[in-house]
């Protein structure tokens, strides 16, 4: 019996411990997959894949690290990284005040906008302003919840429904709980390209241009710094282009 | 560490606009779920179809997961219906569901545990069966059931967090939506569990009053 507990016991707690990386020259790094084609699951090998996924390979690789990605919740990301459960965060992130406020961001890697998608058969929508008396779908604390937020407070929007993941808020439309997804521009075609039988489609650029960083922990300055000149250097050896090239075509 | 009391107090209005939807969406799918689960216990213990029927409806609620029936009721539904599902309708539809399946089985145990001894002294005083049911079987199953009919009010208050997932703002969701703001999940998530505890202890001190009031079997 006793001997019977004490195997047990192993086998609880190495299959428990044997999750957790240890160790010095790995670069722990969270996303929330479900930003195509920043980033997201695989569909045949269920690895993470995306623009962002490439990237931060690539950071590790000019720094000498080994890099883990662990997909969690879009709403723990930040939280995780203030409790130190990892080294940084790269996940179509927007460069706002209130996020630097409690993390450091990297250089900006990525320039991007907001869309409004809608039905297909939805009368045309060109503005933020066409959505007056309308239910929005969000990503929750996104910047486009951000944005459709002060659009309510506003009185311009009806409510805002906010949803876990984007795909989630795009299901929304599709069951007409909602009438216009808020999402950024690149995600939303990305989505209809990936999803070409849904009947949605999507407005051009409704907001200001904002832009993607890599998040690291405040107390981590020197990472900041290695992450920086990693992204330099990826800019100058034509790494970068070429990412970009393979996700969004030629610049 | 710091601890910012000042954000669990600062958070505490638009938590409680939250605990109120929660309250809310509680008390509604529990009263659908009293009535569901009444049906479905009572039918449980009958013979024929009904109780195939309950017992079916019993197994699979109980044997799946409330985020899955949430999910395939907002999610699944309105293909097949096609018309949208609101979420609040969705969010009451799965709870009270869910909560049937769980009442059914406490309503089935209390009128079992009654002696069989009643059903027969009922008979031979010339009671029909859904008479001795009725008058003599529900009351005294009443009694023995409140306990475990606190428990589920109890745990479905708790589990009405799972409907965040279709966007509805109970206490949970508000949660956060405020923890996206401000990036302080230790104060925040203690003030949501603040008010769970205030809210299950007031339910659970409101059933315990219940039971005293309806007479101690002893």
């Amino acid at each position: 019996m006793k001997k019977l507990f004490v195997l047990m016991l192993t086998i609880v707690l190495s299959l428990g411990l044997s999750t957790l990386a240890f160790g010095e020259g790995v670069l722990k790094v969270a996303t929330e997959a479900g930003f195509m084609p920043f980033e997201y699951v695989g569909a045949e090998t269920g690895e993470l894949l995306g623009f962002d996924m490439d990237l931060i390979r690539a950071v590790g690789e000019v720094l000498g690290l080994d890099v883990t990605i662990d997909n969690i919740s879009w709403d723990g990301l930040i939280p995780a990284l203030l409790n130190n459960n990892y080294d940084a965060v790269i996940a179509g992130v927007t460069i706002t005040p209130e996020r630097q406020a409690s993390v450091n961001f990297s250089d900006p890697y990525f320039e991007s906008v907001l869309t409004i998608v809608t039905k297909a058969n939805a009368a045309n929508i060109t503005s933020l302003q066409d959505l007056t008396g309308q239910t929005a779908a969000v990503q929750i604390s996104t910047t486009g919840d951000f944005v459709a937020s002060d659009l309510q407070d506003e009185g311009g929007l009806k409510s805002v429904s906010r949803y876990d993941t984007v795909p989630d808020a795009m299901q929304a439309v599709i069951i007409g709980a909602a009438h216009a997804v808020i999402v950024d521009l690149p995600v939303a075609e990305a989505y209809l390209q990936a999803n070409p039988s849904v009947p949605l489609k999507a407005a051009g650029a409704v907001s200001a241009n904002e832009y993607y960083g890599i998040a690291v922990n405040k107390n981590n300055v020197e990472l900041l710094e290695q992450v920086n000149s990693a992204l330099d250097t990826l800019k100058q050896n034509g790494t970068y282009d070429a990412i970009y090239a393979k996700w969004f075509g030629l610049n | 560490m710091d601890f910012r009391w000042d954000l669990v107090w600062s958070s505490l209005p638009t938590l409680l606009t939250g605990a109120k939807l929660t309250v809310q969406l509680t008390a509604v799918s529990v009263f659908f779920g009293i009535i569901l689960g009444t049906f479905a216990g009572i039918a449980r213990i009958t013979k024929g179809p009904l109780k195939v029927l309950s017992a079916a409806y019993i197994d699979v609620i109980r044997g799946t997961p409330l985020l899955v029936q949430t999910f395939l009721i907002f999610y699944g539904l309105p293909s097949l219906i096609r018309r949208p599902i609101p979420a609040y309708v969705a969010a009451i539809v799965a709870l009270s569901i869910n909560s049937g399946a769980y009442v059914g089985e406490i309503v089935r145990s209390g009128i079992q545990s009654i002696d069989r001894g009643q059903w027969e002294a009922a008979a031979s005083l010339g009671h029909s069966r859904s008479q001795t049911m009725g008058y003599i079987i529900l009351p005294q199953a009443f009694r023995r059931i409140l306990p475990p009919l606190g428990n589920e009010f109890i745990a479905l208050l708790k589990d009405s967090s799972l409907v965040s997932v279709i966007a509805l703002e109970e206490l949970v969701r508000k949660g956060q939506i405020i923890i996206g703001r401000t990036f302080r999940p230790f104060e925040v998530w203690l003030a949501v569990a603040l008010i769970y505890f205030v809210m299950t202890f007031t339910v659970s001190r409101f059933v315990n009053l219940l039971e005293r009031r309806v007479a101690p079997e002893s």
